[in-house]
C-alpha cells in the first residue's frame, strides 16, 4: 500500500509539473515533449487505479498517434508561435471564463462520485475479480459489436483509399527506389578506371 | 456469440461479405496491377456487384432473420432493395467504362469506391439498429464524397466533392443528434427495443425524430436539404452523377421507411406531418427548380429533388399500401433515371463530352435510336399515360388519397404538370429542332442500357409482369415492415 501511495504521489506530482510546463514553456517542441510526459504519467495513473486497457490506449493513441502528429506540425510547418502569443493578455479573460468551466464541472463530477452512495453501481466500475478491463472489453468488442467494428475498419479503408486517390500524383521527374536494378548492378556498370598520367588532370 | 450463430450471422450477411472481401481482393489487384489494369477491375467490379445482388437473392434463407445480435436484418424488403441496388450500380459501372478511358480517369480505385459505396448501401437497407444505420450511412457517403471529387484536377468536381462532404458532415451531426436523444429517451438503439420504449411517447423522443429524419432527408436530397444536389450533380463526373441519381436514393428512402415503421409506428402522426412538409417542398423545389436550368445534369438533380417528393407522398399515408406505392415508385425511377443517363453520356462531341441541353437538338434526326428511347424515358419520368412513369405516379397518390391527404395529391399533380413543362421541352429540342453541330456516335453500352431501360418502362412489355408477379412481389417486400 504505501509503494502505491508513492508511486501515486510522484506519478502525480510529475504529471502536474509536465501540465503546467507544456503552457510554460516558450519552444513549442518543448512543449509537446512535456506533452508527452504528462500522457506518460496519467498512463500511470490509470495502472495505479486498475484501468489497464486506458492506460495502453493512452500510450498508443495519445503518444503514439496525437503527440507525434503535433510534433510533426510543430516543426514541419513554419508557425511563428511567439506571434502567435502575442494576443495573451487579451484573450486571457476568456481562456480563464473556460478554464472555470471546466474546473467546475470536474468538482460536480468528482463530488458526485465522492458524495454517492457508496454501493451505487456507478461506484463500483471496477472489481479486482472479474475479467480485466481489456478482457471486458475485448468480449464486448468482437463479439457483440463484431459487425460495427468490422464496418468501421472498412469505413477506415475507404478514408485512406480516398486520400490517397485525391492527393497521390505521380510525378514524371521523380527517381524512384528500384531494388531489382540496384541488386543487378555489377562493378564494370558504374565504376571506370582511368589511368591519370600526372600532371595533366582528367 | 459462438460459431453457430456467427456462421448463421455470416451467412445471412453473405452479399455484405462478397462485396467487402471483393473489393479489397480487387484493391489489392489494382495497386500491383497499376492503372493500365482499370477496365479490367471494372469489369471484375460488375460482376461482383451483380454477384452480390444474385447472393441476396438465392444464396441467402429465403425467409430471412436477423444476424449480429440484431442489428442487422435481412427480410424481404431489404433483399427487394438489395438486388435492385446491385442492379442499378451494375448499370452505372458498366456506364461508366468508356468515359473513364475518354476522360484520362481510369484508375483501379474507381471499380473499388463503387463497390464499397454498394456495402455501405446494403448495410443501410439491413440495418435494424441506430449505430448500424449510422456505419452504414458513412461507409456509403464516405465513398461517395471521393467518387464525387474523382477527377481532381477539375475545379468544379472537387468543388463538388467538398461541397458535399461538408454538408454530408453536417447532415451527419444532425442525425447523430436525433440518435443520440432517440437513444437517450428510449434506452436502447435497437429499433425493436425502441418500439417497445416508445410505448408511451416522450418530447425528447419526437424531438430525436425530427433531427433523424432531417439528416436522412439531406441523403435523399429532398428539400429543404436539397442544396448540394445540382452543384454535385454538374461537378461529378457522369457515370458518378448516373450512379448517385438511383442507388443511394432508393437506399436511403428504403431505410427512411424502415425507421420510420418499425421503431416509431405509435410516433405515426407526429412523423407523418413532418414527411408531409418535407415531401411537398421537394416536389415544389424540384418542379419550379428545373425550369430555368440549362445544363442536363442540373435538370437532372432538380428532377431527382421532385421525384424524391413523390416517392415519399405515399409514405405520408403511413400504410402498408403507402410502402407498396413507394417501392414501386423508387423500381420506376431508378431504372427510368439510369436510362437517361445514359443518354447524357452518349452526348459526344468529338472534343468531349457536351451537357448543354441545347446539344440534344436534333437528335432524332442524327441518332433515331437514341431519340427514342430518351424520348420513351422522358415520356416516363414525366408520368405521361402508358409509360411505367404513370402508373407510378398513380400508385404513388392512391394510398395518399385514401389516407384523406387530397391536398397533397392535388398538389403532387399540379408539380407534375408544372414538371412536365421541362420534360417536354427537352423532347421538342430532340424532334424539332436543328442542330448546330450533331453529336458524334454514342457508345455502346451507353445504347444498350439506354435501350433496356426505355423497354423497361415500356408499357407492352412491363405490363403483364407488373400487372401480376411484380405487384405481388413489392407487396410482399412492403409487408416486412408490418
Amino acid at each position: 500500500m504505501a509503494l502505491q501511495a508513492a508511486a501515486f504521489w510522484i506519478l502525480a506530482a510529475v504529471a502536474v509539473v509536465s501540465a503546467f510546463s507544456v503552457v510554460a514553456a516558450r519552444n513549442p517542441v518543448r512543449s509537446v515533449m512535456w506533452l508527452i510526459c504528462a500522457f506518460f504519467t496519467s498512463a500511470g495513473l490509470f495502472v495505479l487505479i486498475g484501468a489497464e486497457f486506458l492506460a495502453m490506449l493512452l500510450v498508443v493513441v495519445y503518444v503514439g498517434a496525437v503527440a507525434v502528429l503535433f510534433l510533426f506540425v510543430v516543426m514541419m510547418l513554419d508557425v511563428d508561435f511567439v506571434e502567435l502569443n502575442q494576443g495573451f493578455l487579451q484573450y486571457m479573460p476568456f481562456g480563464a471564463l473556460v478554464s472555470l468551466i471546466l474546473l467546475t464541472e470536474l468538482v460536480l463530477v468528482g463530488s458526485t462520485f465522492v458524495f454517492a452512495d457508496p454501493d451505487a453501481a456507478g461506484r463500483a466500475a471496477f472489481s479486482a475479480a472479474g475479467p480485466t478491463n481489456a478482457e471486458a472489453i475485448g468480449a464486448v468488442l468482437y463479439d457483440q459489436y463484431i459487425y460495427y467494428f468490422q464496418a468501421a475498419g472498412i469505413v477506415l479503408l475507404i478514408a485512406m483509399i480516398g486520400a490517397i486517390v485525391l492527393t497521390l500524383r505521380h510525378k514524371p521527374g521523380v527517381r524512384r527506389q528500384d531494388v531489382g536494378k540496384q541488386v543487378a548492378r555489377r562493378p564494370k556498370d558504374g565504376v571506370e578506371l582511368i589511368d591519370v598520367k600526372p600532371g595533366s588532370g582528367i | 456469440m459462438d460459431v453457430a450463430t456467427l456462421t448463421a450471422s455470416l451467412q445471412l450477411a453473405a452479399p455484405e461479405v462478397m462485396l467487402a472481401v471483393g473489393a479489397m481482393a480487387l484493391l489489392m489487384f489494382g495497386v500491383f496491377a497499376g492503372d493500365r489494369a482499370a477496365m479490367l477491375v471494372n469489369a471484375a467490379a460488375t460482376l461482383l456487384v451483380l454477384a452480390a445482388g444474385a447472393a441476396a437473392l438465392f444464396y441467402v434463407p429465403a425467409d430471412g432473420g436477423e444476424a449480429f445480435s440484431g442489428s442487422f436484418v435481412v427480410d424481404p424488403l431489404a433483399t427487394y432493395a438489395k438486388v435492385l441496388i446491385a442492379a442499378m450500380a451494375a448499370a452505372a459501372l458498366v456506364l461508366s467504362s468508356t468515359y473513364l478511358q475518354n476522360e484520362k480517369l481510369a484508375k483501379c480505385e474507381y471499380p473499388v469506391l463503387v463497390v464499397l459505396a454498394v456495402l455501405g448501401m446494403m448495410m443501410m437497407v439491413s440495418s435494424r439498429d441506430l449505430i448500424a444505420l449510422y456505419i452504414g450511412i458513412e461507409l456509403q457517403s464516405l465513398a461517395l464524397y471521393v467518387l464525387a471529387a474523382f477527377n481532381r484536377d477539375s475545379l468544379r468536381a472537387s468543388e463538388a466533392g467538398l461541397k458535399y462532404f461538408v454538408l454530408g458532415a453536417l447532415s451527419s451531426g444532425l442525425l447523430l443528434y436525433g440518435a443520440s436523444l432517440i437513444y437517450g429517451f428510449a434506452g436502447s438503439t435497437q429499433f425493436t427495443e425502441i418500439a417497445i420504449a416508445s410505448g408511451e411517447p416522450s418530447i425528447g423522443l419526437i424531438f430525436g425524430l425530427v433531427f433523424l429524419l432531417s439528416g436522412l432527408a439531406f441523403k435523399i436530397s429532398a428539400a429543404p436539404f436539397h442544396m448540394w444536389t445540382p452543384d454535385v450533380y454538374e461537378g461529378a463526373p457522369t457515370p458518378v452523377t448516373a450512379l448517385f441519381a438511383a442507388a443511394p436514393k432508393l437506399a436511403a428512402i428504403v431505410l427512411i421507411a424502415r425507421t420510420l415503421f418499425e421503431p416509431f409506428p405509435v410516433l405515426s402522426d407526429e412523423w407523418r406531418q413532418v414527411l408531409m412538409a418535407i415531401s411537398a417542398l421537394s416536389m415544389g423545389v424540384g418542379a419550379f427548380g428545373a425550369l430555368a436550368q440549362t445544363n442536363i445534369k442540373r435538370l437532372m438533380a432538380y428532377s431527382s429533388i421532385a421525384n424524391m417528393g413523390f416517392a415519399l407522398v405515399p409514405l405520408c399515408a403511413g400504410t402498408l399500401k403507402g410502402v407498396e406505392g413507394m417501392l414501386i415508385y423508387m423500381t420506376i425511377y431508378v431504372v427510368t433515371t439510369t436510362g437517361i443517363f445514359a443518354c447524357i453520356l452518349a452526348m459526344r462531341r468529338r472534343e468531349g463530352m457536351v451537357e448543354e441541353i441545347s446539344d440534344l437538338a436534333g437528335l432524332s434526326k442524327t441518332h433515331p435510336g437514341l431519340a427514342t428511347a430518351l424520348t420513351v424515358l422522358l415520356f416516363s419520368i414525366a408520368g405521361v399515360p402508358p409509360l411505367a412513369g404513370f402508373f407510378g405516379k398513380l400508385y404513388a397518390f392512391i394510398p395518399a388519397i385514401e389516407a384523406g391527404l387530397y391536398w397533397l395529391a392535388v398538389f403532387g399533380f399540379l408539380m407534375t404538370v408544372v414538371a412536365a413543362f421541362y420534360y417536354l421541352r427537352l423532347i421538342k429540342l430532340i424532334w424539332f429542332d436543328e442542330a448546330e453541330q450533331p453529336l458524334i456516335a454514342a457508345p455502346r453500352e451507353a445504347n444498350l442500357i439506354a435501350a433496356g431501360s426505355a423497354l423497361v418502362v415500356f408499357p407492352i412489355l412491363i405490363l403483364p409482369f407488373a400487372a401480376g408477379p411484380g405487384l405481388e412481389l413489392i407487396s410482399y417486400a412492403a409487408g416486412s415492415l408490418f
